[in-house]
C-alpha cells in the first residue's frame, strides 16, 4: 500500500510537469498516442520474455520519432493516428501469440497501482527524475517554442529540435507511469490537471505547480477510491482528470463573467 | 494462374461462412469508413474520430454486461459522445483537441468499471480483448442487417451534406458567409464519425477503427486532390486493404508460431500503413522531379 502511494506520487509529479507542456502544445492526440502504441511494445516485451518495462520504452521511443519523423511529411494529426494503429497492429499480433495475458492485458490498458513492488519504485524514481529534469531545465525554451513558435526561431531556438526532445520527453513519461496508471489513462492526468491549471493562472510556472498540485490529488483520491471499492483505479483517474478540467471551466467562466459584469457596471 | 490463386487463397475461402460474414461485414465497415474519413482527414478530426472509437469501447463494454448486440452499444456511446464534443468543444484546433482528450478519458474511466464488471460478474477476461481488438470471424450472421443499415445512415447523412460540409471543411466563414450552418453540420460530421467508427470497431477492434477511418483517406487525399475522387479513392483503398486483411489472415492459420491465424487488425493496418508510407514518398519524389 506505501509502495502504492509512492509510486503513484511520482507519476502524478511527472504527468503534472510534462502534461503542462502537452496542453501547451495543443499535443493531446501525441499524449494519448504513445502511451498506448507502447502498450503493444509490454504485449511484444512478455511474450519474448524480456522485462517490460524495456519493452515500453522502445516501443514509445519509437512511436515518439515516427510522429516526429512523419509530421515532416504529413499532417500531424494524420500521422499521429498512422503511427498509433500500426504500434496497435503490432499489439495484436503480439496478444494473438500469447494465451494467458488476458489479465496482464487489463492491468496494463488500465492500470495496476496496487501491484508496483519496492524493486520497481527505484527505477521509476530516477527516471522519473530525469523527467522532471529535464523539462525543469529545458523550461525557457520548451515554453517560448510552445507559445511563439516564431520569436523563438529568431532567437535561435530550433523549433524542429525542441519537439523532438518534447516528444522523447512524452516517450520517457509514458514508460514509466504506465504501468502503474495504465495505458488508456495516464493521458487523462496528463490533461485534465494541466488544462484546469492553465485556465486558473495565466503564470506559467504557477501554473505548472498547480497542474502537479491537482495531478497528485487526483491519483490520491483516485488510489483511496481504488482501494474501498476494490474498482478499477483508471475510473477514478479518468473522472477524476475530467473533474479537474470542468471545475477549471467553470472557475475560468464565473471569472470572466463577473469581470464583464463589473466592466459593464 | 488458377496455382497462384491456390497460394492467395487458401483452400476452403470461398465455402467458409465466417469468410462470407467478414467480407460483408468488414466490406460495408470499410466503404463507410474510407467515405467519411475523407472529410474526418480534411477537417483534422483524426483525433476525433479515434477518440469515438475508443468511447464506442465504453458502450461495448457496457452492453456485454446488458447482453445486448455490442453494436447498439457502440453506435450509441459515439453518438452520445459526439454530442457531448460539440457541446463543450471550442473552435480553436487545440481546444477541441483537449476537449476531445478529456471526453476521450472519463469515457475510458467507464469502460475500465464496466469492463471490470464484466470480468468479475462472468469470470471471462475474453471480453476485454473481443472488445478492444474485436474478432471479424466471430461476427454472428444476424449482425449483418444492422451493420447495413448503421452504414447507409452515415452515408446518407454524407450524401446529404457533401456540399455545406466540403465548403465548411475548407472554410469555416466562407460557408457561415453563404448560409450554411457551420455548427450544425460540424455536428453532423461527428454523429457520421461515430456511426463510421462504431462500424469498423465491431469489425477490427474499437481501436484499430482509426486505421480503417484515417488511412486509406490519408493515402487518398495524397493521391488526388479532388474531393470527390479522394472519397471514392479512400473507399475504394479501405475496401480493398479490408479484403486482403480477411485473405492473408484466412492463410495465416497455417503460419507459426500458434497455429491458431494471426489477428486479421493487424494485417489491414499494416497494409494501410506501407501504403500511407508509399504515398508519402511517391508524393516528395514527384515534387522533387517536378
Amino acid at each position: 500500500m506505501i509502495n502504492a502511494w509512492i509510486s503513484a506520487s511520482i507519476v502524478a509529479v511527472i504527468a503534472g510537469v510534462v502534461g503542462f507542456f502537452v496542453v501547451l502544445r495543443g499535443a493531446a492526440f501525441v499524449a494519448d498516442a504513445v502511451p498506448q502504441g507502447a502498450f503493444a511494445g509490454a504485449a511484444g516485451a512478455s511474450l519474448l520474455g524480456i522485462n517490460t518495462l524495456v519493452g515500453l520504452g522502445l516501443f514509445a521511443l519509437a512511436g515518439s520519432l515516427g510522429i516526429g519523423w512523419l509530421s515532416k511529411r504529413a499532417r500531424r494529426d494524420v500521422s499521429t493516428a498512422m503511427i498509433l494503429v500500426v504500434l496497435l497492429g503490432l499489439g495484436a499480433l503480439f496478444l494473438s501469440f500469447t494465451v494467458e495475458y488476458s489479465a496482464e492485458i487489463f492491468s496494463l490498458l488500465f492500470g495496476e497501482v496496487l501491484g508496483v513492488s519496492t524493486s520497481e519504485i527505484l527505477p521509476i524514481a530516477v527516471l522519473g527524475a530525469v523527467c522532471v529534469l529535464a523539462v525543469l531545465l529545458l523550461f525557457r525554451p520548451l515554453l517560448m517554442s510552445s507559445l511563439a513558435p516564431e520569436s523563438s526561431a529568431a532567437a535561435g531556438i530550433s523549433n524542429t529540435r525542441m519537439e523532438l526532445i518534447f516528444l522523447v520527453i512524452v516517450a520517457l513519461a509514458t514508460s514509466l507511469t504506465l504501468p502503474v496508471v495504465g495505458a488508456l489513462l495516464i493521458f487523462s492526468l496528463m490533461i485534465g490537471p494541466p488544462a484546469a491549471a492553465r485556465s486558473l493562472t495565466a503564470s506559467p510556472l504557477a501554473a505548472m505547480g498547480l497542474s502537479v498540485v491537482l495531478a497528485v490529488l487526483t491519483v490520491w483520491v483516485a488510489i483511496a477510491a481504488s482501494f474501498e471499492t476494490n474498482w478499477p483505479i483508471g475510473f477514478f483517474v479518468g473522472a477524476g482528470g475530467a473533474v479537474c478540467y470542468a471545475v477549471g471551466r467553470l472557475i475560468a467562466w464565473l471569472r470572466t463573467s463577473h469581470k464583464r459584469r463589473v466592466s459593464d457596471s | 494462374m488458377s496455382s497462384v490463386l491456390r497460394v492467395l487463397f487458401a483452400p476452403g475461402f470461398f465455402a467458409s461462412s465466417p469468410v462470407h460474414v467478414a467480407l460483408a461485414v468488414g466490406g460495408v465497415a470499410a466503404l463507410v469508413s474510407g467515405v467519411v474519413g475523407t472529410f474526418t482527414v480534411l477537417r483534422g478530426q483524426s483525433y476525433s474520430g479515434h477518440a469515438l472509437a475508443d468511447l464506442a469501447v465504453t458502450g461495448g463494454s457496457a452492453t456485454f454486461l446488458a447482453s445486448i448486440s455490442p453494436l447498439w452499444g457502440f453506435a450509441g456511446t459515439g453518438v452520445i459522445a459526439a454530442g457531448i464534443m460539440d457541446m463543450i468543444g471550442i473552435r480553436r484546433p487545440r481546444g477541441r483537441d483537449l476537449a476531445t482528450g478529456i471526453v476521450r478519458g472519463a469515457g475510458l474511466g467507464l469502460a475500465a468499471l464496466f469492463l471490470y464488471w464484466d470480468t468479475t460478474s462472468t469470470s471471462t477476461t475474453g471480453a476485454t480483448v473481443t472488445i478492444l481488438f474485436g474478432s471479424m470471424f466471430t461476427i454472428s450472421n444476424s449482425v449483418v442487417p444492422l451493420v447495413v443499415a448503421f452504414g447507409v445512415s452515415a452515408l446518407a447523412i454524407v450524401a446529404i451534406l457533401y456540399r455545406p460540409l466540403l465548403l465548411s471543411s475548407v472554410s469555416a466563414d466562407v460557408a457561415a458567409a453563404r448560409g450554411v450552418r457551420v455548427r450544425l453540420t460540424g455536428l453532423a460530421c461527428l454523429i457520421a464519425i461515430a456511426l463510421a467508427v462504431s462500424l469498423a470497431a465491431v469489425t477490427v477492434g474499437a481501436i484499430l477503427s482509426t486505421a480503417l477511418l484515417v488511412g486509406p483517406a490519408a493515402i487518398a487525399l495524397r493521391v488526388t486532390s479532388t474531393p470527390g475522387r479522394a472519397t471514392m479513392a479512400a473507399a475504394l483503398i479501405a475496401v480493398v486493404t479490408t479484403w486482403l486483411g480477411v485473405v492473408l489472415a484466412y492463410d495465416s492459420i497455417t503460419w507459426p508460431p500458434s497455429h491458431n491465424g494471426w489477428p486479421v487488425s493487424f494485417f489491414i493496418v499494416t497494409l494501410i500503413f506501407l501504403g500511407f508510407v508509399a504515398a508519402q514518398l511517391t508524393r516528395r519524389a514527384r515534387q522533387a522531379k517536378g
